[in-house]
Protein backbone atom coordinates (compact mmCIF):
# COMPACT_ATOMS: atom_id res chain seq x y z
CA UNK A 1 0.00 0.00 0.00
CA UNK A 2 1.16 3.10 -0.43
CA UNK A 3 1.78 5.93 2.01
CA UNK A 4 -0.37 9.22 1.67
CA UNK A 5 2.13 11.92 2.24
CA UNK A 6 1.18 14.74 4.58
CA UNK A 7 1.33 18.19 3.28
CA UNK A 8 2.72 21.08 5.45
CA UNK A 9 0.45 24.11 6.02
CA UNK A 10 2.29 26.95 7.07
CA UNK A 11 1.82 29.73 9.70
CA UNK A 12 2.25 33.38 9.34
CA UNK A 13 4.65 34.76 11.80
CA UNK A 14 3.46 37.50 14.04
CA UNK A 15 4.79 37.94 17.42
CA UNK A 16 6.53 35.41 17.87
CA UNK A 17 3.67 32.92 17.52
CA UNK A 18 2.90 31.14 14.57
CA UNK A 19 -0.69 31.73 13.69
CA UNK A 20 -3.54 31.53 10.86
CA UNK A 21 -4.25 34.04 8.63
CA UNK A 22 -7.35 36.49 10.33
CA UNK A 23 -9.15 35.78 7.23
CA UNK A 24 -8.77 32.19 7.57
CA UNK A 25 -7.47 32.13 3.44
CA UNK A 26 -5.55 29.63 2.36
CA UNK A 27 -3.44 28.80 -1.32
CA UNK A 28 -1.46 26.35 -2.91
CA UNK A 29 2.37 26.52 -2.56
CA UNK A 30 4.12 25.45 -5.81
CA UNK A 31 7.59 23.74 -5.92
CA UNK A 32 9.75 25.01 -9.20
CA UNK A 33 8.14 21.84 -10.98
CA UNK A 34 5.08 23.54 -10.66
CA UNK A 35 3.50 20.71 -8.20
CA UNK A 36 1.52 20.98 -5.32
CA UNK A 37 4.16 20.91 -2.35
CA UNK A 38 2.40 22.73 0.80
CA UNK A 39 -0.04 25.03 2.02
CA UNK A 40 0.20 28.60 2.65
CA UNK A 41 -1.57 31.27 4.66
CA UNK A 42 -2.86 34.38 2.33
CA UNK A 43 -2.21 36.79 5.44
CA UNK A 44 -5.42 39.97 5.18
CA UNK A 45 -4.99 43.77 5.69
CA UNK A 46 -5.42 42.77 9.22
CA UNK A 47 -3.03 40.35 9.61
CA UNK A 48 -0.74 43.19 8.70
CA UNK A 49 -2.15 45.63 11.43
CA UNK A 50 -1.40 43.10 13.86
CA UNK A 51 1.71 42.55 12.62
CA UNK A 52 2.60 46.30 13.35
CA UNK A 53 1.19 46.42 16.96
CA UNK A 54 3.20 43.15 17.46
CA UNK A 55 6.24 45.26 16.23
CA UNK A 56 5.29 48.30 18.09
CA UNK A 57 5.56 46.25 21.00
CA UNK A 58 8.68 44.84 20.37
CA UNK A 59 10.71 47.83 19.01
CA UNK A 60 11.52 49.41 22.27
CA UNK A 61 12.95 45.91 24.10
CA UNK A 62 14.65 45.11 21.03
CA UNK A 63 16.09 49.02 20.69
CA UNK A 64 17.09 49.03 23.98
CA UNK A 65 19.34 46.09 24.08
CA UNK A 66 23.46 46.81 23.46
CA UNK A 67 24.66 46.59 20.17
CA UNK A 68 26.67 43.70 21.15
CA UNK A 69 23.50 41.78 22.07
CA UNK A 70 21.92 42.32 19.16
CA UNK A 71 25.29 40.94 17.22
CA UNK A 72 24.86 37.85 19.32
CA UNK A 73 20.87 37.08 18.84
CA UNK A 74 21.98 37.72 15.02
CA UNK A 75 25.23 35.53 15.21
CA UNK A 76 22.66 33.11 16.99
CA UNK A 77 20.44 33.75 13.99
CA UNK A 78 22.91 32.85 11.63
CA UNK A 79 23.50 29.67 13.50
CA UNK A 80 20.05 28.19 13.47
CA UNK A 81 19.77 29.05 9.87
CA UNK A 82 22.93 26.99 8.78
CA UNK A 83 21.99 23.89 10.93
CA UNK A 84 18.81 23.73 8.93
CA UNK A 85 20.54 24.42 5.77
CA UNK A 86 19.91 21.02 3.77
CA UNK A 87 16.43 20.93 5.10
CA UNK A 88 15.86 24.35 3.26
CA UNK A 89 17.66 23.43 0.46
CA UNK A 90 16.00 20.20 0.01
CA UNK A 91 12.55 21.95 0.01
CA UNK A 92 12.42 25.66 -1.14
CA UNK A 93 15.93 27.09 -2.26
CA UNK A 94 19.32 26.16 -3.52
CA UNK A 95 22.21 25.49 -0.95
CA UNK A 96 24.04 27.96 -2.59
CA UNK A 97 21.44 30.44 -1.47
CA UNK A 98 21.08 29.15 1.71
CA UNK A 99 24.69 29.34 2.25
CA UNK A 100 24.64 33.37 1.23
CA UNK A 101 21.93 33.95 3.44
CA UNK A 102 23.53 32.80 6.66
CA UNK A 103 26.71 34.55 5.49
CA UNK A 104 24.94 37.80 5.20
CA UNK A 105 23.29 37.08 8.77
CA UNK A 106 26.86 36.78 9.63
CA UNK A 107 28.33 39.66 8.03
CA UNK A 108 25.40 41.81 9.11
CA UNK A 109 25.87 40.51 13.20
CA UNK A 110 28.94 41.67 13.28
CA UNK A 111 27.82 45.09 12.04
CA UNK A 112 25.80 45.70 14.94
CA UNK A 113 28.39 47.73 17.61
CA UNK A 114 29.79 49.47 15.02
CA UNK A 115 27.17 51.14 13.06
CA UNK A 116 27.40 54.09 16.48
CA UNK A 117 31.10 54.52 15.92
CA UNK A 118 30.69 54.98 11.77
CA UNK A 119 28.05 56.96 11.56
CA UNK A 120 28.21 58.82 15.11
CA UNK A 121 30.71 60.65 17.42
CA UNK A 122 31.62 64.44 17.97
CA UNK A 123 31.30 67.03 15.63
CA UNK A 124 33.61 69.65 14.83
CA UNK A 125 31.76 72.68 14.87
CA UNK A 126 33.31 76.39 15.58
CA UNK A 127 30.74 77.22 18.60
CA UNK A 128 31.99 76.46 22.34
CA UNK A 129 29.90 73.69 22.24
CA UNK A 130 30.39 69.73 22.30
CA UNK A 131 28.08 68.72 19.54
CA UNK A 132 27.53 64.65 19.25
CA UNK A 133 25.40 62.73 16.81
CA UNK A 134 24.23 59.20 17.69
CA UNK A 135 22.45 56.59 15.62
CA UNK A 136 19.23 55.64 16.30
CA UNK A 137 17.21 53.00 14.66
CA UNK A 138 14.47 54.20 12.45
CA UNK A 139 11.37 52.12 14.02
CA UNK A 140 8.89 50.03 12.80
CA UNK A 141 10.52 48.98 8.90
CA UNK A 142 8.65 46.82 6.33
CA UNK A 143 10.28 44.94 3.47
CA UNK A 144 8.54 44.11 0.71
CA UNK A 145 10.93 41.13 -0.55
CA UNK A 146 11.69 39.93 -3.89
CA UNK A 147 10.73 36.64 -5.74
CA UNK A 148 14.50 35.78 -6.55
CA UNK A 149 16.08 35.44 -4.83
CA UNK A 150 13.17 34.61 -2.63
CA UNK A 151 15.37 34.11 0.71
CA UNK A 152 18.73 36.12 0.52
CA UNK A 153 17.11 38.92 -1.30
CA UNK A 154 14.59 39.13 1.73
CA UNK A 155 17.75 38.25 4.27
CA UNK A 156 19.40 41.25 2.59
CA UNK A 157 16.62 43.54 3.43
CA UNK A 158 15.57 42.52 7.12
CA UNK A 159 19.34 41.67 8.28
CA UNK A 160 20.63 45.23 8.32
CA UNK A 161 17.44 46.51 9.39
CA UNK A 162 17.55 44.55 12.51
CA UNK A 163 21.16 45.27 13.10
CA UNK A 164 20.52 48.75 13.32
CA UNK A 165 18.22 48.20 16.09
CA UNK A 166 14.78 48.05 13.76
CA UNK A 167 12.18 45.58 14.23
CA UNK A 168 10.72 44.32 10.91
CA UNK A 169 7.27 43.24 9.28
CA UNK A 170 8.09 41.74 5.88
CA UNK A 171 5.87 40.65 3.16
CA UNK A 172 7.47 37.66 1.80
CA UNK A 173 7.72 36.69 -2.31
CA UNK A 174 4.54 36.21 -3.51
CA UNK A 175 5.68 33.29 -5.98
CA UNK A 176 7.96 31.79 -4.28
CA UNK A 177 7.48 32.40 -0.02
CA UNK A 178 8.82 28.81 1.18
CA UNK A 179 12.18 30.02 2.13
CA UNK A 180 10.70 33.03 3.82
CA UNK A 181 8.06 30.70 5.97
CA UNK A 182 11.05 28.41 6.72
CA UNK A 183 13.16 31.23 7.47
CA UNK A 184 10.07 32.01 10.15
CA UNK A 185 10.37 28.50 11.31
CA UNK A 186 14.15 28.85 12.12
CA UNK A 187 14.13 32.26 13.64
CA UNK A 188 11.18 30.94 15.81
CA UNK A 189 13.49 28.55 18.12
CA UNK A 190 16.80 31.22 17.34
CA UNK A 191 17.14 33.71 20.09
CA UNK A 192 15.51 36.69 18.24
CA UNK A 193 12.49 38.08 20.58
CA UNK A 194 8.57 37.49 19.79
CA UNK A 195 7.61 40.92 17.49
CA UNK A 196 11.34 41.49 16.27
CA UNK A 197 10.50 40.03 12.66
CA UNK A 198 7.34 39.25 10.95
CA UNK A 199 6.66 37.26 8.60
CA UNK A 200 3.45 37.53 6.51
CA UNK A 201 2.70 35.20 2.97
CA UNK A 202 -0.19 35.93 0.48
CA UNK A 203 -0.90 38.93 -2.31
CA UNK A 204 2.11 41.06 -2.83
CA UNK A 205 -0.59 43.78 -3.65
CA UNK A 206 -2.83 43.99 -0.95
CA UNK A 207 0.08 43.52 1.42
CA UNK A 208 2.24 45.79 0.44
CA UNK A 209 -0.82 48.95 0.37
CA UNK A 210 -1.56 47.73 3.24
CA UNK A 211 1.81 48.28 4.79
CA UNK A 212 2.40 51.71 3.17
CA UNK A 213 -0.21 53.04 4.16
CA UNK A 214 0.09 52.33 7.89
CA UNK A 215 0.67 55.35 9.63
CA UNK A 216 2.57 53.49 12.48
CA UNK A 217 5.12 52.26 10.10
CA UNK A 218 8.40 54.18 9.76
CA UNK A 219 9.94 52.88 6.85
CA UNK A 220 9.30 50.70 3.48
CA UNK A 221 12.49 48.88 2.23
CA UNK A 222 10.94 48.03 -1.30
CA UNK A 223 12.88 45.37 -3.35
CA UNK A 224 10.07 44.07 -5.27
CA UNK A 225 11.06 45.54 -8.34
CA UNK A 226 7.67 46.27 -9.44
CA UNK A 227 7.83 50.00 -10.93
CA UNK A 228 3.70 50.28 -10.53
CA UNK A 229 4.18 48.94 -6.70
CA UNK A 230 7.19 51.50 -5.92
CA UNK A 231 4.93 54.44 -7.23
CA UNK A 232 2.12 53.39 -4.94
CA UNK A 233 4.66 53.24 -2.53
CA UNK A 234 6.04 56.23 -2.80
CA UNK A 235 2.77 58.15 -2.46
CA UNK A 236 2.03 56.28 0.55
CA UNK A 237 5.17 57.08 1.88
CA UNK A 238 4.66 60.80 1.64
CA UNK A 239 1.20 60.75 2.75
CA UNK A 240 2.18 59.01 6.05
CA UNK A 241 5.45 60.23 6.33
CA UNK A 242 7.63 57.54 6.35
CA UNK A 243 10.84 56.35 4.92
CA UNK A 244 10.95 54.27 1.36
CA UNK A 245 14.27 53.24 0.33
CA UNK A 246 13.82 51.51 -3.36
CA UNK A 247 16.78 48.44 -4.21
CA UNK A 248 17.55 45.75 -6.46
CA UNK A 249 17.58 42.09 -4.82
CA UNK A 250 20.66 41.35 -3.89
CA UNK A 251 21.25 38.33 -6.19
CA UNK A 252 24.40 37.31 -4.43
CA UNK A 253 26.36 37.37 -1.09
CA UNK A 254 28.87 40.20 -2.45
CA UNK A 255 26.00 42.27 -3.74
CA UNK A 256 24.19 42.29 -0.06
CA UNK A 257 27.09 43.43 1.87
CA UNK A 258 28.80 45.66 -0.74
CA UNK A 259 26.81 48.39 0.13
CA UNK A 260 26.37 47.71 4.05
CA UNK A 261 26.62 50.95 5.37
CA UNK A 262 23.82 52.82 3.12
CA UNK A 263 21.59 50.01 3.72
CA UNK A 264 21.95 50.41 7.55
CA UNK A 265 22.11 54.39 7.03
CA UNK A 266 18.49 53.86 5.27
CA UNK A 267 17.13 52.80 8.32
CA UNK A 268 18.98 55.04 10.94
CA UNK A 269 18.20 58.20 12.03
CA UNK A 270 20.98 60.79 13.44
CA UNK A 271 20.21 62.34 16.70
CA UNK A 272 22.50 65.32 17.46
CA UNK A 273 22.97 67.18 20.47
CA UNK A 274 24.64 70.39 21.87
CA UNK A 275 26.26 70.61 25.10
CA UNK A 276 27.78 73.73 26.38
CA UNK A 277 31.17 73.12 27.98
CA UNK A 278 31.59 76.20 30.14
CA UNK A 279 32.64 78.23 27.02
CA UNK B 1 -31.93 38.75 51.81
CA UNK B 2 -30.79 34.89 52.26
CA UNK B 3 -28.06 33.64 49.79
CA UNK B 4 -31.05 31.36 48.10
CA UNK B 5 -30.88 33.10 44.58
CA UNK B 6 -31.10 30.12 41.95
CA UNK B 7 -27.52 29.38 40.79
CA UNK B 8 -26.38 31.50 37.57
CA UNK B 9 -25.87 28.81 34.79
CA UNK B 10 -22.01 29.41 34.49
CA UNK B 11 -21.25 28.24 30.78
CA UNK B 12 -24.03 29.30 29.68
CA UNK B 13 -23.54 32.89 30.99
CA UNK B 14 -20.22 32.63 28.73
CA UNK B 15 -21.31 30.91 25.93
CA UNK B 16 -24.16 33.80 25.44
CA UNK B 17 -21.68 36.51 26.48
CA UNK B 18 -19.06 35.17 23.78
CA UNK B 19 -21.45 34.90 20.89
CA UNK B 20 -22.64 38.74 21.49
CA UNK B 21 -18.98 39.91 21.13
CA UNK B 22 -19.06 38.30 17.51
CA UNK B 23 -20.91 40.76 15.90
CA UNK B 24 -19.75 42.41 13.33
CA UNK B 25 -19.74 45.81 13.44
CA UNK B 26 -18.47 48.08 10.38
CA UNK B 27 -18.35 51.40 8.78
CA UNK B 28 -21.09 53.63 10.25
CA UNK B 29 -22.39 51.33 12.83
CA UNK B 30 -18.95 51.58 14.09
CA UNK B 31 -18.55 55.43 14.04
CA UNK B 32 -22.13 55.37 15.89
CA UNK B 33 -21.14 52.61 18.73
CA UNK B 34 -18.03 54.43 19.11
CA UNK B 35 -19.60 57.87 19.52
CA UNK B 36 -22.24 56.32 22.05
CA UNK B 37 -19.50 54.40 23.82
CA UNK B 38 -17.38 57.75 24.50
CA UNK B 39 -20.73 59.86 25.20
CA UNK B 40 -20.73 57.05 28.21
CA UNK B 41 -17.23 57.11 29.12
CA UNK B 42 -16.33 57.68 32.96
CA UNK B 43 -12.76 58.93 31.87
CA UNK B 44 -10.62 57.53 35.18
CA UNK B 45 -7.17 58.16 36.82
CA UNK B 46 -6.98 56.66 40.11
CA UNK B 47 -2.93 56.64 40.39
CA UNK B 48 -1.09 57.73 43.42
CA UNK B 49 0.79 60.13 40.60
CA UNK B 50 -1.98 61.63 40.10
CA UNK B 51 -1.44 65.67 40.22
CA UNK B 52 -4.08 68.52 39.84
CA UNK B 53 -2.25 69.49 36.70
CA UNK B 54 -2.77 66.25 35.35
CA UNK B 55 -6.30 66.01 36.19
CA UNK B 56 -7.21 69.49 34.97
CA UNK B 57 -5.22 67.88 31.60
CA UNK B 58 -7.39 65.35 31.87
CA UNK B 59 -10.53 67.28 32.37
CA UNK B 60 -9.48 69.08 29.23
CA UNK B 61 -9.50 66.10 27.44
CA UNK B 62 -12.99 64.87 28.62
CA UNK B 63 -14.41 67.56 27.14
CA UNK B 64 -13.52 67.46 23.74
CA UNK B 65 -11.56 64.20 23.53
CA UNK B 66 -10.53 65.12 19.60
CA UNK B 67 -10.20 68.52 18.09
CA UNK B 68 -9.70 67.06 15.26
CA UNK B 69 -12.96 65.60 15.02
CA UNK B 70 -15.60 67.69 16.42
CA UNK B 71 -18.64 65.10 16.18
CA UNK B 72 -17.03 63.11 18.75
CA UNK B 73 -18.75 64.03 22.22
CA UNK B 74 -17.66 64.79 25.74
CA UNK B 75 -17.45 61.95 27.91
CA UNK B 76 -20.17 61.23 30.98
CA UNK B 77 -17.67 62.17 33.82
CA UNK B 78 -14.32 62.22 35.04
CA UNK B 79 -13.30 59.50 37.65
CA UNK B 80 -10.75 60.88 40.37
CA UNK B 81 -9.59 60.16 44.07
CA UNK B 82 -11.33 62.74 46.50
CA UNK B 83 -8.98 64.78 47.36
CA UNK B 84 -8.87 65.54 43.50
CA UNK B 85 -12.67 66.05 43.11
CA UNK B 86 -12.29 69.56 43.83
CA UNK B 87 -10.05 70.26 40.78
CA UNK B 88 -11.69 68.15 38.58
CA UNK B 89 -15.40 70.06 39.75
CA UNK B 90 -13.35 73.28 38.93
CA UNK B 91 -12.15 72.66 35.64
CA UNK B 92 -15.37 71.13 34.75
CA UNK B 93 -17.85 73.89 35.55
CA UNK B 94 -20.35 74.20 33.15
CA UNK B 95 -19.10 71.63 30.40
CA UNK B 96 -21.84 68.88 31.38
CA UNK B 97 -19.52 66.41 31.49
CA UNK B 98 -19.66 65.30 35.46
CA UNK B 99 -17.47 64.74 38.39
CA UNK B 100 -17.25 61.73 39.66
CA UNK B 101 -14.92 60.64 42.96
CA UNK B 102 -13.85 56.82 44.55
CA UNK B 103 -14.74 56.64 48.46
CA UNK B 104 -14.88 54.27 50.88
CA UNK B 105 -11.32 53.39 51.46
CA UNK B 106 -10.71 52.22 47.24
CA UNK B 107 -9.93 50.14 46.15
CA UNK B 108 -10.06 47.78 48.99
CA UNK B 109 -12.61 48.96 51.30
CA UNK B 110 -10.69 48.14 54.39
CA UNK B 111 -11.34 50.60 56.76
CA UNK B 112 -13.90 50.99 59.35
CA UNK B 113 -17.39 52.68 58.39
CA UNK B 114 -17.01 55.76 59.93
CA UNK B 115 -13.98 56.97 57.62
CA UNK B 116 -16.17 56.12 54.75
CA UNK B 117 -18.82 58.14 55.15
CA UNK B 118 -16.19 60.88 56.20
CA UNK B 119 -14.31 59.88 52.92
CA UNK B 120 -17.58 59.84 51.03
CA UNK B 121 -19.27 63.60 52.43
CA UNK B 122 -15.47 64.96 52.22
CA UNK B 123 -15.89 64.23 48.53
CA UNK B 124 -19.44 65.55 47.82
CA UNK B 125 -18.30 68.80 49.98
CA UNK B 126 -15.41 68.98 47.38
CA UNK B 127 -17.91 68.81 44.36
CA UNK B 128 -18.24 65.12 43.37
CA UNK B 129 -22.13 64.74 42.01
CA UNK B 130 -21.28 60.84 41.67
CA UNK B 131 -19.41 58.41 44.55
CA UNK B 132 -18.07 55.59 43.25
CA UNK B 133 -18.18 53.12 46.09
CA UNK B 134 -16.74 49.75 46.94
CA UNK B 135 -18.53 47.08 49.16
CA UNK B 136 -16.83 45.59 52.14
CA UNK B 137 -15.86 42.05 50.38
CA UNK B 138 -14.68 41.46 53.73
CA UNK B 139 -17.55 40.60 55.42
CA UNK B 140 -20.05 39.86 51.81
CA UNK B 141 -17.17 36.88 52.13
CA UNK B 142 -17.67 36.11 55.89
CA UNK B 143 -21.15 35.92 54.65
CA UNK B 144 -22.30 39.18 56.53
CA UNK B 145 -24.49 40.57 54.18
CA UNK B 146 -26.14 42.20 56.72
CA UNK B 147 -23.07 44.62 57.20
CA UNK B 148 -22.85 44.74 53.27
CA UNK B 149 -26.10 46.36 52.77
CA UNK B 150 -25.87 48.40 55.98
CA UNK B 151 -23.02 50.14 54.68
CA UNK B 152 -24.67 51.07 51.40
CA UNK B 153 -27.39 52.16 53.25
CA UNK B 154 -25.14 54.80 55.11
CA UNK B 155 -22.79 55.60 52.52
CA UNK B 156 -26.42 56.55 50.17
CA UNK B 157 -27.75 58.75 52.99
CA UNK B 158 -24.29 60.67 53.15
CA UNK B 159 -24.23 60.73 49.36
CA UNK B 160 -27.02 62.88 49.12
CA UNK B 161 -28.19 63.84 46.16
CA UNK B 162 -25.30 62.63 44.52
CA UNK B 163 -25.20 59.94 42.16
CA UNK B 164 -24.24 56.32 44.05
CA UNK B 165 -22.33 53.45 42.06
CA UNK B 166 -21.53 50.09 44.24
CA UNK B 167 -18.45 48.40 43.08
CA UNK B 168 -18.97 44.76 43.95
CA UNK B 169 -15.66 44.04 42.38
CA UNK B 170 -16.35 40.62 40.84
CA UNK B 171 -12.77 39.46 40.54
CA UNK B 172 -12.93 39.30 44.51
CA UNK B 173 -16.14 37.14 44.48
CA UNK B 174 -15.39 33.79 43.10
CA UNK B 175 -18.21 33.08 41.46
CA UNK B 176 -21.07 34.20 39.26
CA UNK B 177 -23.28 33.39 42.25
CA UNK B 178 -21.70 35.43 44.36
CA UNK B 179 -21.78 38.80 41.85
CA UNK B 180 -25.23 38.34 41.26
CA UNK B 181 -26.29 37.93 44.76
CA UNK B 182 -23.96 40.49 45.43
CA UNK B 183 -25.06 42.92 43.09
CA UNK B 184 -28.85 42.07 44.02
CA UNK B 185 -28.10 43.33 47.82
CA UNK B 186 -26.27 46.69 46.22
CA UNK B 187 -29.64 47.33 44.30
CA UNK B 188 -31.66 46.30 47.60
CA UNK B 189 -29.61 48.78 49.70
CA UNK B 190 -30.49 51.89 47.48
CA UNK B 191 -27.89 51.66 44.78
CA UNK B 192 -28.06 54.10 41.66
CA UNK B 193 -25.66 51.60 39.40
CA UNK B 194 -23.96 48.89 40.04
CA UNK B 195 -20.17 48.97 38.93
CA UNK B 196 -18.02 45.52 38.22
CA UNK B 197 -14.53 46.42 39.47
CA UNK B 198 -11.79 48.71 40.93
CA UNK B 199 -9.60 48.37 37.70
CA UNK B 200 -7.03 47.48 40.70
CA UNK B 201 -7.67 43.46 40.83
CA UNK B 202 -6.39 41.11 38.91
CA UNK B 203 -9.79 41.02 36.20
CA UNK B 204 -12.44 43.15 36.08
CA UNK B 205 -15.46 43.27 33.67
CA UNK B 206 -15.07 40.07 31.78
CA UNK B 207 -18.08 39.84 29.16
CA UNK B 208 -19.52 36.79 31.85
CA UNK B 209 -19.59 39.20 34.80
CA UNK B 210 -21.09 42.01 32.57
CA UNK B 211 -23.65 40.04 31.14
CA UNK B 212 -24.61 38.47 34.49
CA UNK B 213 -24.87 41.77 36.66
CA UNK B 214 -27.52 43.23 33.23
CA UNK B 215 -29.55 40.31 34.16
CA UNK B 216 -29.34 41.06 38.11
CA UNK B 217 -29.99 44.75 36.89
CA UNK B 218 -33.11 43.53 34.18
CA UNK B 219 -34.52 40.69 37.38
CA UNK B 220 -34.67 43.58 39.79
CA UNK B 221 -36.34 45.91 37.56
CA UNK B 222 -38.89 43.78 36.91
CA UNK B 223 -39.62 42.98 40.08
CA UNK B 224 -39.19 46.26 42.12
CA UNK B 225 -39.70 48.68 38.51
CA UNK B 226 -37.07 50.18 39.90
CA UNK B 227 -34.34 51.18 37.42
CA UNK B 228 -30.59 50.80 38.35
CA UNK B 229 -27.84 51.74 36.07
CA UNK B 230 -24.73 49.34 35.25
CA UNK B 231 -21.33 50.57 35.03
CA UNK B 232 -18.25 48.12 33.39
CA UNK B 233 -14.81 49.12 34.61
CA UNK B 234 -11.61 47.48 34.19
CA UNK B 235 -9.83 45.87 31.56
CA UNK B 236 -12.27 47.55 28.83
CA UNK B 237 -9.78 48.60 27.09
CA UNK B 238 -9.85 48.77 23.18
CA UNK B 239 -12.58 49.50 21.02
CA UNK B 240 -13.57 45.79 20.73
CA UNK B 241 -14.42 45.47 24.06
CA UNK B 242 -16.24 48.59 24.48
CA UNK B 243 -18.99 47.86 21.56
CA UNK B 244 -18.70 43.84 22.72
CA UNK B 245 -20.11 45.98 26.33
CA UNK B 246 -22.66 48.11 24.23
CA UNK B 247 -24.34 44.98 22.39
CA UNK B 248 -24.04 42.91 25.70
CA UNK B 249 -26.81 46.07 27.58
CA UNK B 250 -28.72 46.30 24.64
CA UNK B 251 -29.04 42.71 24.23
CA UNK B 252 -30.41 42.36 27.86
CA UNK B 253 -31.88 45.59 28.98
CA UNK B 254 -32.82 47.31 25.39
CA UNK B 255 -31.88 50.55 23.93
CA UNK B 256 -33.21 52.21 26.81
CA UNK B 257 -30.30 51.53 28.62
CA UNK B 258 -27.82 53.03 26.33
CA UNK B 259 -27.89 56.37 27.18
CA UNK B 260 -24.91 57.77 29.91
CA UNK B 261 -27.77 58.05 32.47
CA UNK B 262 -27.88 54.01 32.45
CA UNK B 263 -24.79 52.98 31.40
CA UNK B 264 -21.13 53.84 31.61
CA UNK B 265 -18.29 52.47 30.80
CA UNK B 266 -14.93 53.20 32.84
CA UNK B 267 -11.50 53.33 31.68
CA UNK B 268 -8.59 55.20 30.69
CA UNK B 269 -6.66 54.39 27.95
CA UNK B 270 -9.91 53.21 25.75
CA UNK B 271 -10.67 57.04 25.03
CA UNK B 272 -7.36 56.82 22.39
CA UNK B 273 -8.01 53.50 21.12
CA UNK B 274 -11.94 54.60 20.20
CA UNK B 275 -10.26 57.66 18.63
CA UNK B 276 -7.78 55.99 16.83
CA UNK B 277 -10.75 53.41 15.32
CA UNK B 278 -12.63 56.40 14.58
CA UNK B 279 -9.98 58.00 12.91
CA UNK B 280 -9.94 55.12 10.99
CA UNK B 281 -13.38 54.57 9.45
CA UNK B 282 -12.87 58.41 8.42
CA UNK B 283 -8.87 57.69 6.61
CA UNK B 284 -9.21 54.60 6.00
CA UNK B 285 -5.62 54.35 7.39
CA UNK B 286 -4.30 52.84 10.50
CA UNK B 287 -3.16 55.73 12.96
CA UNK B 288 -0.12 55.67 15.49
CA UNK B 289 -0.48 56.30 19.25
CA UNK B 290 0.79 59.39 19.10
CA UNK B 291 -1.98 61.01 17.32
CA UNK B 292 -3.62 61.19 20.46
CA UNK B 293 -2.41 63.00 23.64
CA UNK B 294 -1.97 60.29 26.54
CA UNK B 295 -4.13 63.06 28.90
Amino acid sequence: MTRLSVRKTYKLWIGGAFVRSESGRYDHALGRDGAHVANLPRASRKDVRDAVAAARKAFGPWAARTAYNRGQILYRAAEALESRAAELAARSVSRDEVDAAIDVLLHYAGWTDKIHPVLGGVNPVAAPFLSFSVPEPTGIVGVVAPDEPELLGLIAEVAPALAAGNVVVAILSEKWPLGGLDLGEVLGVSDVPGGVVNLLSGRRGELAQALGAHRDLNAILDAAGDAELSAELDRLGAETIKRVRHGRPAATYDEAVADSLSRLEAVTELKTAWHPVGA
Amino acid sequence: MIRRLPHVDRVGIEERAAMLGKRSIKTTAKQQGIRLAVSMLDLTTLEGADTPGKVRQLCAKAVCPAPTMPEIPSVAAICVYPALAGVARGALQGTGVRTASVATGFPSGQVGLDVKLRETEDAIAAGAEEIDMVISREAFLAGDDARVQEEIVRVKEACGDAHLKVIVETAELGSYDHVRHASMISMEAGADFVKTSTGKAATGATPGVCLVMLEAIRDYAERTGRIVGFKAAGGVSTSKAALHRLVLVKETLGDEWLTADRFRIGASSVLNDLLMQYAKTETGRYGRSEDFSKE
